[in-house]
């Protein structure tokens, strides 16, 4: 069927109510979206991110390396490739391309940087006898544990400031927790099973 | 957790009936919720991500995960690659698989060859399903009927750490859990919970809730999940951000700020339609069931639109209570891959009509 705008298949079918009376409406995604009808679609496409990313002015410029001819050096993946499918190849992809990921994650994921949250507690536990270095490969360096205590307080604080107290006190579970995950600390036995609130 | 036969080619399968855990219509929040989903993204370390994978590493991914998801006890274990359509059109309806993973190529057709790749559940409650080889390693899901995002939380977190303490993930400090797509970094976890809104659908007030859920950032999507239509006016609701927030939070945004406001809404519509449009909705909702007594041939969307009607007037009281049992076990019956397992055999489309509206006409013999 085609939709009212006589150009496109019609894939949304939406019912308006006009003066009290149902219409039924077919309609093309692009008419349904002018009409503020379409289903909000889905997370835009990684790969729309990639090039509206790449392609705006000034960020390219900005990066002295010409990004196309990074590969992965551990799964030979290049970064015209990710362009293409917006897929990483391995792990270490977000270490070979961090300078170009790294930003675009961030703008993903309304500008956070940095994971705060569960951490694989077998890995945990087994780290806990391989000293401050194994622990950090986990954790990250004490800069980086500052940052995210850092960022959780300020989620904290937004919280606090609008009586989201709920939430509020998640956070402040979170901090404590991080807190006393410490590099170089001996962890308490709860960690070992359960964290958090569960 | 419960031991089960260890997975074989013999193994346990799914009995495809009438119900599976989402479609239990139990639990909070029922008459607007129908189930909540948690799904962890995790993959192995020191293995490269599916889409940059060969065979023989895919097949390794298999088997450490096999051995891991054998050892845990709760899942049967399927080969996907050996599956025939008609069952992984099966598992696709009843939510256990996306259907990237019933197609075996990722989204676009990249990713090379599509196999091999596995999916165990638990039975016979269907509540955790695990994808492995999709478009990461282990895809985890847990399900659990109405609002019940906690719960869900709980077992998908169990499991992760069973799975977890038999094989190593990759994991950063900086991103988390690190996965093929970098919108899924940091807890890898996505919270969804299915909505029923005809009263909202009705209104012409679908908007607000997703505008409430873009202010947010939450997406909304249709039945069957990513670039699915909002079919029977079911809504899936999720989150779009994965790193910076933990998975309680993540999960407080979705279950306590937002869920409650959509599901105030959508009660208050269907009071305004039972109150102050009551002759106009029983006329609908009635057009539904006259239809659906007497009908001979059907499309899917179409019984959709009309079960979903029939809904509405169960839970508005409009209806006999025999109606919700009956409606909920057609969502499932009138897929297309269900109807032909019914049937035993393959059908054309335009069987499959004449046998959609064979099971309309059976199963709403009663309603009224």
């Amino acid at each position: 069927m085609l939709c009212e705008c006589g150009k496109n298949e019609a894939t949304v079918r939406e019912t308006v109510i006009i003066n009290g009376k149902s219409i039924e409406k077919n309609l093309c995604e692009q008419c349904a979206q002018d009409l503020g009808l379409a289903p909000t679609t889905h997370h835009p496409a990684l790969h729309e991110l990639v090039k509206q990313f790449v392609h705006e002015p000034g960020v390219t410029e900005a990066q002295p390396l010409k990004a196309e001819e990074i590969a992965c050096s551990t799964c030979s993946l290049t970064y015209t490739r990710f362009k293409q499918t917006g897929l990483l190849g391995c792990g270490l992809c977000y270490k070979s391309f961090e300078e170009q990921v790294g930003p675009l994650i961030e703008r993903a994921h309304e500008g956070a940087t940095h994971h705060v949250g569960k951490i694989p507690r077998s890995a945990l536990e087994r780290s806990r006898h391989g000293g401050p270095d194994r622990l950090e490969i986990l954790l990250g360096t004490t800069e980086e544990r500052l940052r995210r205590m850092g960022e959780l307080r300020r989620q904290l604080d937004e919280a606090v400031e609008a009586e989201q107290f709920e939430r509020a006190a998640t956070l402040r579970d979170e901090l404590h927790r991080l807190d006393q995950l410490k590099p170089g600390q001996v962890l308490p036995d709860e960690f070992s099973s359960t964290h958090g609130e569960e | 957790m419960v031991s089960s036969p260890p997975p074989n080619e013999d193994g346990a399968k799914p009995a495809y009936g009438a119900t599976t855990e989402w479609l239990r219509n139990e639990g909070a929040a029922c008459d607007v919720v129908l189930s909540s989903r948690v799904r962890l993204a995790r993959n192995l370390a020191a293995h490269r991500f599916v889409p940059q994978s060969d065979r023989t590493q895919r097949q390794q991914v298999v088997s450490l995960s096999q051995q891991a998801i054998s050892e845990i006890g709760s899942c049967v274990w399927i080969d996907i690659h050996r599956t025939n359509d008609l069952e992984k059109q099966l598992f696709v309806e009843r939510q256990l698989m996306s259907r990237q993973h019933a197609r075996g190529k990722l989204a676009g057709g990249i990713g090379g060859p599509d196999e091999p790749r596995g999916l165990a559940v638990s039975l016979p409650d269907e509540r955790v399903a695990i994808m492995v080889n999709e478009e990461d390693h282990l895809r985890i899901q847990c399900m659990r009927s109405g609002l019940a995002l906690s719960e869900a939380l709980a077992a998908a977190d169990t499991l992760d750490d069973e799975l977890e303490a038999r094989l190593e993930f990759a994991f950063s400090p900086r991103f988390g859990y690190l996965t093929a797509c970098p919108t899924n970094v940091g807890t890898g976890a996505r919270f969804s919970v299915m909505l029923h809104l005809p009263g909202l659908k009705l209104l012409g007030d679908i908007d607000k809730v997703k505008r409430a859920a873009e202010d947010m950032s939450l997406a909304v999507r249709g039945f069957y999940g990513e670039g699915s239509k909002a079919i029977g006016d079911f809504y899936q609701v999720s989150n779009q951000t994965t790193l910076g927030k933990t998975e309680q939070v993540l999960l407080q945004e979705l279950e306590r700020d937002i869920i409650p406001r959509v599901m105030d809404y959508e009660r208050h519509a269907r009071r305004t339609l039972f109150e102050k449009r009551k002759s106009t909705t029983q006329d609908r909702i009635m057009r539904s069931v006259g239809l659906a007594k007497y009908v001979q041939l059907i499309s899917t969307e179409e019984a959709m639109e009309h079960l979903s009607m029939i809904r509405l007037g169960a839970a508005i009281g409009m209806l006999n209570g025999s109606s919700m049992q009956a409606v909920n076990k057609l969502f499932l019956l009138v897929q297309p891959g269900h109807l032909q397992h019914r049937a035993g055999h393959a059908l054309t489309q335009h069987e499959r009509r004449v046998e959609r509206a064979a099971v309309l006409r059976e199963y709403l013999r009663d309603v009224g």
